[in-house]
């Protein structure tokens, strides 16, 4: 939030002057019978944090090595800047690569490593010190750079890799799962460090990774990929808030789906008839939806209140039986079961540190949302 | 293991096992101080033969041909072995890719004296006179697969994106190889360049096959020499490659040892 009001809001690719930094146009990567990459076309934008984000084999690390230029594509055109980057190979391409397994040359100390790529530029030999000490700075390595990668914790060769492949100022670093191999502590506090750096450097950075939560903390823009093709592009908030098919809302956060029939009401509002026998979901859809036609209701475990007390003034009301709760600290999930017998998540948090245990396992809640709560899906 | 303990088993396997392989030799090193020209007696100490081996020019020349022999056909194999390695780790799959990793490791297991012979046959064919010349390249020939062997099992453990962070910071192909590839390889490629020399300082069949009348090697000498019976000097001789042998051994052994100490792996 506070990110947002500094910079008043950052949103490129909402301005149609704004000419994108790198073109994917219909590319198509195929090996062998496989296709990896199948007639993709995106946009992004110069001084972006974008993510690709998808599970392993989705296409997302060929993508990125087709941008690196250590793949060409079968088909279609990559622009860089306004050229067509597709027949350049990669040591002549003004774009960097931190690699997933860091590849720090084990011969050279850290500093020979960050200055590898400047010593085979067209720097002048004198400028190379300079830099690499800018660079060592920037990643605060300052004490260590006459080691070598192997004397050095996993966290600093990780921040050594980073430093290497910005030090040539490249127009874009590719990120290739970057943090994967650091323990969960070191990772989130990576994480802000890199966005840091990233806006420090006004560098555009793509980051490829299958962790949902790494993408939505530090992209402007994520990418959800499946099977070479990409699902949906939006911001963080938009890919959990309003994803665009069950993939999206499935691969991101935790979600409960009702399938059911739509009637369309007059006011944009949509009901959802999911049982026989049952009160209708009201809900509200960015898509166009048909009358009668399938629908997925899809909520966020969060946006579901329980109560004892049957709420009024509110459009959903359904009746939940707990099954089991899981306490992770600060919120609880509560696995409730409708009268229909389907499963059910809900989650609520612990506000108050010593609270009366409130709901317990077979009690009978009320579970209510508004109108706006949920999302309708056309699948 | 927990703490090694005496025991008369080990004792005794460990005296007979190591006499086994040595005993032969020592009483060689033993026979080259000799006093007496007749081998078998042992008439005081002496290290006359070893100032007549420096006196005698035979000796001198062919192990001259036999170091020169070594040191450059260890090199060219060195160099096309590790090309050969390289090219067949890297190149991914291609057709007929399992037919040239065979035809590359072939000539180890084929007797020596068909590669010899064939090597003769092929040098007469293109009117190459035997020399130094053709004992060089049947050298190099056979000890080509050695080298590529020993690099292949290195560069298979490689990774490669090592090479690809290479070219992407800004090297062509070739400064990727120089300045990436071949230091980190570098051991494999010296254990290559030294198993090619003790094969060619070895070689007794192949030379024999390649040698001319003008340029012949230690082991052929060697041979020949015994066959009119053997000498004190010719003890003497084998004393010193003896010595040597086990020098280059330690020496490789710590200095690979040291590279080991610095590097200790790269992940």
């Amino acid at each position: 939030m506070i990110k947002q009001q500094a910079h008043t809001i950052f949103e490129p690719w909402l301005n149609p002057t704004e000419k994108p930094i790198i073109q994917f146009k219909n590319v198509t990567k195929r090996f062998g019978d496989y296709t990896a990459i199948e007639n993709l076309s995106l946009d992004i934008y110069s001084k972006e944090f974008f993510a690709l984000l998808g599970p392993s084999g989705c296409g997302k690390t060929t993508l990125m090595r087709l941008l690196a230029g250590f793949e060409a594509p079968s088909e279609g055109k990559i622009i860089l800047d306004n050229i067509d980057i597709v027949n350049v190979p990669p040591n002549m391409r003004e774009v960097n690569m931190m690699f997933q397994s860091y590849a720090l040359f084990p011969h050279l100390n850290v500093y020979d490593n960050i200055a590898f790529g400047l010593r085979r530029s067209t720097m002048n030999k004198a400028d190379i010190p300079d830099r690499v000490e800018e660079m060592l700075r920037l990643t605060q390595l300052v004490p260590l750079a006459k080691r070598k990668p192997h004397q050095i914790s996993g966290g600093q060769r990780q921040r050594v890799a980073l430093a290497r492949s910005l030090a040539k100022a490249p127009k874009l670093l590719l990120l290739d799962e970057p943090l994967g191999a650091l323990d969960k502590k070191l990772r989130h506090e990576t994480q802000f460090e890199l966005m840091d750096i990233q806006e420090k450097t006004g560098t555009t950075f793509v980051i490829v990774t299958h962790d949902q939560e790494e993408a939505m903390t530090v992209a402007s823009r994520v990418a959800v990929m499946d099977e070479g093709k990409i699902v949906q592009v939006a911001t963080p908030d938009r890919i959990y808030e309003t994803p665009n098919s069950i993939y999206v809302a499935d691969f991101i956060g935790d979600v409960n789906f009702i399938k059911g029939k739509s009637q369309i009401l007059e006011d944009n509002k949509i009901l959802v008839n999911w049982a026989e026998g049952q009160q209708p979901i009201i809900g509200t859809s960015e898509d166009r939806i048909d009358n009668g036609a399938d629908i997925t209701f899809a909520i966020r475990p969060e946006k579901v209140t329980i109560s004892f007390e049957e709420p009024l003034d509110i459009a959903n009301v359904f009746k939940g039986k707990i099954l089991d709760i899981a306490y992770l600290g600060n919120i609880s999930t509560y696995h409730l079961e409708l009268p229909t017998g389907q499963n059910f998540k809900a989650q609520a948090t612990n506000t108050h540190r010593i609270e009366r245990r409130t709901y317990t396992w077979n009690d009978e809640v009320w579970l209510s949302w508004t109108d706006t709560a949920g999302v309708i899906l056309s699948e | 293991m927990n703490q090694s303990r005496f025991s008369w088993f080990n004792a005794t396997s460990l005296t007979f096992g190591f006499a086994f392989l040595y005993l032969p030799m020592l009483i060689l090193v033993i026979y080259s101080f000799n006093e007496s020209r007749l081998v078998t007696v042992w008439a005081g100490f002496s290290t006359k033969w070893y100032g007549k081996l420096l006196q005698n020019d035979a000796f001198l020349d062919a192990a001259w041909v036999t170091l020169n022999v070594g040191i450059w056909s260890s090199t060219i194999a060195t160099v096309l072995g590790t090309m050969a390695a390289y090219v067949m780790v890297r190149s991914g799959r291609f057709l007929g890719r399992e037919l040239f990793s065979g035809m590359i490791y072939a000539p180890l297991v084929m007797p020596e004296v068909i590669t010899g012979l064939a090597l003769l046959l092929f040098f007469l064919a293109i009117g190459l006179d035997r020399g130094m010349v053709t004992i060089i390249l049947a050298h190099t020939t056979f000890s080509m697969c050695y080298v590529s062997v020993v690099v292949t099992s290195r560069l298979i453990t490689f990774d490669q994106s090592l090479e690809d962070a290479a070219l992407d910071l800004g090297c062509t192909p070739f400064d990727a190889f120089r300045s990436v590839t071949l230091p980190i390889i570098a051991p494999a490629v010296i254990s290559g360049w030294l198993l090619a020399f003790t094969l060619s300082l070895d070689d007794l069949v192949i030379a024999s096959f390649t040698s001319g009348p003008s340029s012949t090697t230690l082991p052929i000498k060697v041979y020949s020499a015994v066959r009119m019976g053997v000498s004190p000097e010719i003890n003497a001789l084998s004393t010193l490659m003896i010595g040597v042998v086990t020098a280059g051994v330690v020496a490789f052994s710590l200095a690979s040892r040291k590279i080991m100490i610095n590097r200790k792996s790269d992940f």
